[in-house]
């Protein structure tokens, strides 16, 4: 008898892109049935390579087989066509639409309304995943944004699903959820292909793993059997540092008191804060974690003095009440932030690193004199920031937008550090980014804290909130929980709180 | 009674134009291109259908001919904007420029010529009853095409697969692509399809409104009917309401100047149409958010597939 043949094989793929080389001669093999792991780092070519077997990009060499046949996959519909679904990192929904007409557009068969919906209701009740197709998608949250994607592959009954990063932005129980439903549907003999840069899940979740370096195939392996350590090496291609787990540092005076800090929200999407309170301490690391779009960039906005708050008193540094205060008097008090948005936010895209690094540390760093630039000061300052935070780039003049990620936000996250904040603020500050840059970044933030800077870091990652902070706290629809020590702290209550479950009681006011 | 009527009469008149070319760009715009030439390719139509309906004598062919120009002007604009992602803005301003150039070109030998106006559809009988008569029978045939393109409009864009697709393309580009649809195809044919109307729109002034041909003669309409789109939040029907209430400013302004009602000069009065564009564009953007929020997400903004 011989072995059924693979879902999918790809052979010698290879796919360049002007200066780079994407995809070099990769062999991937699926099996029926089975979780596959694909890892590598921002930039290993991963998502070319699902791009390719979804049929939005073209290999330029190489041959692609499903179920033991040669096939050349032309488009997303021939994908959809051959049973291959697609999940996208970045969802691919419509906001302005509803859930019924998002699900449409993913899909192949033409169905009239009534029984679209009717299908929707009974495969997402079949799989657990409770959607209203008459809603429109921008009223709803992340995870059942997710549950959409998921849902219109499913209603084609793929025979290979391929998920990218697919719990970034989930909380906790909606991960188990989604791991629950990847299990039945590989039990039920549908192929998954899972890209994902938590090896902890893919440890849990994957029978088998492929890993990318620079666009190669450099292991095949069992990651039930290797390490999260191992695999991170291997992907990485040295060996990580470990940031180690801080002291505690609990006992310190207060730099930065929020007081009652309301704020209603700009646009009607957004979510007005709630009489947040909390204080934070000299040395010490605060995490305020969350699912997305519960407050987290209001509070950001409110913080750095993008927007000023009702009350100056809201927001006080040592003696200072500073809520009216705009950003640039607020940074020479000794704030400085980081921002989630790399492009357009933290960095503009348009301009030079070295312009990048005047725009924020003028004040601090006196990089005017009489209203003049000191170019060459600006100069030295952005070389350093290059030296220290090793962000790969030839030369201080090119533009922002032209360096990868993970190399911005460690040039972003280094013109902070390098202006000696007495607090910093940082969102998100290894999104998006690789596990080299997210180690250099996370040991920089722990150094600083060391020095005396008291830092507050907002994530929706629970994982690293938990290995860097000394205590943290919980946003969900503007408000924000009492805080807990992040040793003795349950990941489960912590889940609850960000799914809203248990209604965070406000904190003491310092 | 009767001149309550007549009145309603000339507002459905004024009305027309501004419909006609408000629907087409919101099409475009839902597809998630801004057109800013909607004057420029008016002017042309309007100075291509008077000049053919002159010397064929044929309103009919006028009116193609309106039509033709029109969308000719708008695959131009497709090109340059969506072919070789020029700024639709810049784009936009020069193709009204354009517009404004050629139709005086076009039309310099035609100023003071007058030509029939465009033949009522008169129904036997019911055109003769009293009220009901004038107002709903009897218009030529572009005020019917105007409100019946409001129908189809709304029908394509919420009821059926390609409408669906359309929005998506305004909606999210990107997603739009990945799912596998043909964006740039999608933009160019709304953009060629808000050519043609808008180019209707000039046909309808140069041929109907007032039969004749002079420089400039949209004054401005091209304007407010992209203010028109904004003031109906991108939904058809609601662009019917809107162009009618513009439509009556317009006539009651004329006929405020032709009593001497009040008394400020007429020349201030003259202005009321657009005084109220502006109010209307001002309130949308102060009021509640809601205005920027109706926007097809991607409205403006170059799509780059990707290799």
């Amino acid at each position: 008898m011989t072995p059924a043949p693979s879902r999918l094989e790809l052979r010698g793929i290879t796919k360049r892109f002007p200066g780079v080389l994407a995809n070099d001669r990769v062999d991937l093999d699926v099996r029926p049935g089975e979780i596959h792991a694909l890892l590598g780092e921002n930039g290993a070519g991963k998502s070319t390579l699902v791009k390719i077997v979804y049929g939005v990009l073209q290999p330029d060499e190489g041959e692609i087989f499903w179920e033991g046949a040669r096939v050349e996959i032309r488009s997303p519909h021939r994908a959809r066509r051959l049973g291959i679904g697609m999940v996208f990192q970045h969802f691919t929904l419509f906001e302005a639409l509803s859930v019924g007409e998002n699900i449409a557009l993913g899909l192949e068969e033409r169905l009239e309304r009534g029984r679209l919906e009717r299908r929707i209701r009974e495969v997402s009740e079949s799989y657990g995943l409770p959607l209203d197709p008459g809603r429109d998608v921008h009223t709803l949250s992340v995870g059942e944004r997710q549950r959409i994607e998921i849902l219109r592959c499913l209603l084609q009954s793929p025979r290979l699903l391929v998920m990218d990063e697919p719990t970034s932005v989930l909380t906790p129980q909606e991960v188990d959820r989604l791991f629950a439903t990847l299990r039945r549907l590989a039990a039920e003999g549908c192929s998954i292909l899972y890209i994902s840069h938590k090896l902890e899940e893919v440890k849990a979740l994957c029978e088998r793993a492929t890993i990318l370096r620079g666009g190669k195939v450099v292991a095949v392996c069992d990651p039930r059997v290797e390490s999260a350590r191992s695999m991170a090496e291997i992907m990485v291609g040295t060996a990580i540092r470990e940031t180690a787990r801080p002291a505690t540092r609990l006992k310190r005076a207060p730099r930065l008191v929020v007081d009652r800090l309301s704020l209603a929200p700009e646009s009607p999407f957004g979510t007005p804060l709630r009489e947040i309170s909390f204080l934070l301490r000299r040395g010490e690391i605060f995490g305020i974690a969350g699912v997305a779009g519960n407050g987290q960039d209001e509070l950001l906005a409110a913080l750095s003095g993008e927007r000023p708050v009702a009350e100056p008193g809201m927001i006080r540094i040592g003696e200072a009440r500073v809520g009216r205060l705009g950003p640039a008097a607020r940074r020479r008090l000794g704030i400085c932030v980081i921002p989630e948005e790399r492009n357009g936010h933290a960095a503009v895209p348009e301009l030079s690193l070295a312009e990048n690094a005047l725009l924020s540390a003028h004040a601090r760093l006196q990089l005017l004199r009489l209203g003049f630039v000191r170019r060459r000061a600006v100069a030295a300052f952005a070389r350093r920031i290059v030296e220290r935070f090793d962000v790969r780039t030839p030369g201080i003049e090119v533009t922002a937008g032209s360096l990868s990620g993970g190399n911005l936000q460690k040039f972003v996250v280094g013109r902070e550090i390098l202006q000696n904040p007495e607090i910093l603020i940082a969102a998100q500050p290894t999104w998006g980014v690789d596990a080299g840059a997210a180690a250099a970044i996370r040991a920089a933030l722990l150094e600083l804290a060391e020095r005396g800077t008291a830092v507050l870091v907002i994530s929706q990652d629970l994982d690293e909130l938990l290995g860097l902070t000394d205590r943290l706290a919980v946003i969900h629809a503007g408000r924000l929980s009492r805080s807990f020590e992040t040793r003795q702290v349950e990941i489960g209550r912590i889940g609850m709180l960000m799914a809203g479950v248990e209604e965070p009681v406000p904190a003491e006011a310092g | 009674m009767e001149p309550i009527v007549a009145t309603t009469v000339s507002v459905i008149a004024a009305a027309t134009p501004l419909l006609l070319a408000a629907n087409g760009e919101l099409v475009a715009e839902k597809a998630g291109v801004l057109n800013l030439g909607v004057e420029g390719m008016m002017l042309v139509g309007a100075v291509s259908g008077f000049a053919v309906a002159l010397t064929t004598g044929s309103a009919s062919l006028g009116i193609l001919a309106a039509a033709l120009a029109g969308g000719v002007l708008a695959l131009l604009f497709g090109l340059l904007t969506l072919g070789l992602m020029a700024n639709q803005v810049a784009t936009g301003l020069a193709l009204t420029i354009f517009g404004v150039g050629v139709s005086s070109l076009v039309g310099a030998g035609y100023v003071g010529t007058p030509v029939a106006r465009l033949p009522r559809l008169d129904l036997p009988g019911l055109s003769d009853l009293p009220v009901v008569g004038p107002l709903l029978f009897g218009h030529d045939a572009l005020v019917y095409l105007s409100v019946a393109m409001v129908a189809l409009t709304a029908w394509f864009l919420h009821r059926t697969r390609g409408g669906m697709i359309l929005r998506a393309c305004g909606e999210n580009d990107e997603a739009a692509h990945a799912l596998g649809y043909p964006v740039i195809a999608v933009r160019f044919g709304a953009v060629v399809f808000g050519g043609v109307t808008s180019g209707l729109a000039g046909a309808f002034l140069s041929l109907s409104y007032t039969p004749m041909w002079a420089e400039g003669m949209t004054a401005g309409r091209g304007w407010i009917a992209l203010a028109l789109v904004v003031f109906a939040s991108w939904r058809p029907w609601r662009l019917l309401i809107g162009a009618y209430l513009f439509g009556g400013v317009t006539i009651l302004q004329l006929h405020a100047q032709g009593l001497g009602l009040f008394a400020v000069p007429s020349q201030v009065l003259s202005m009321l149409p657009y005084l109220a564009t502006i109010l209307v564009l001002t309130l949308i953007a102060t009021g509640s958010g809601r205005g920027r929020l109706d926007a097809p997400a991607c409205l403006g903004k170059p799509f780059h597939p990707p290799a």
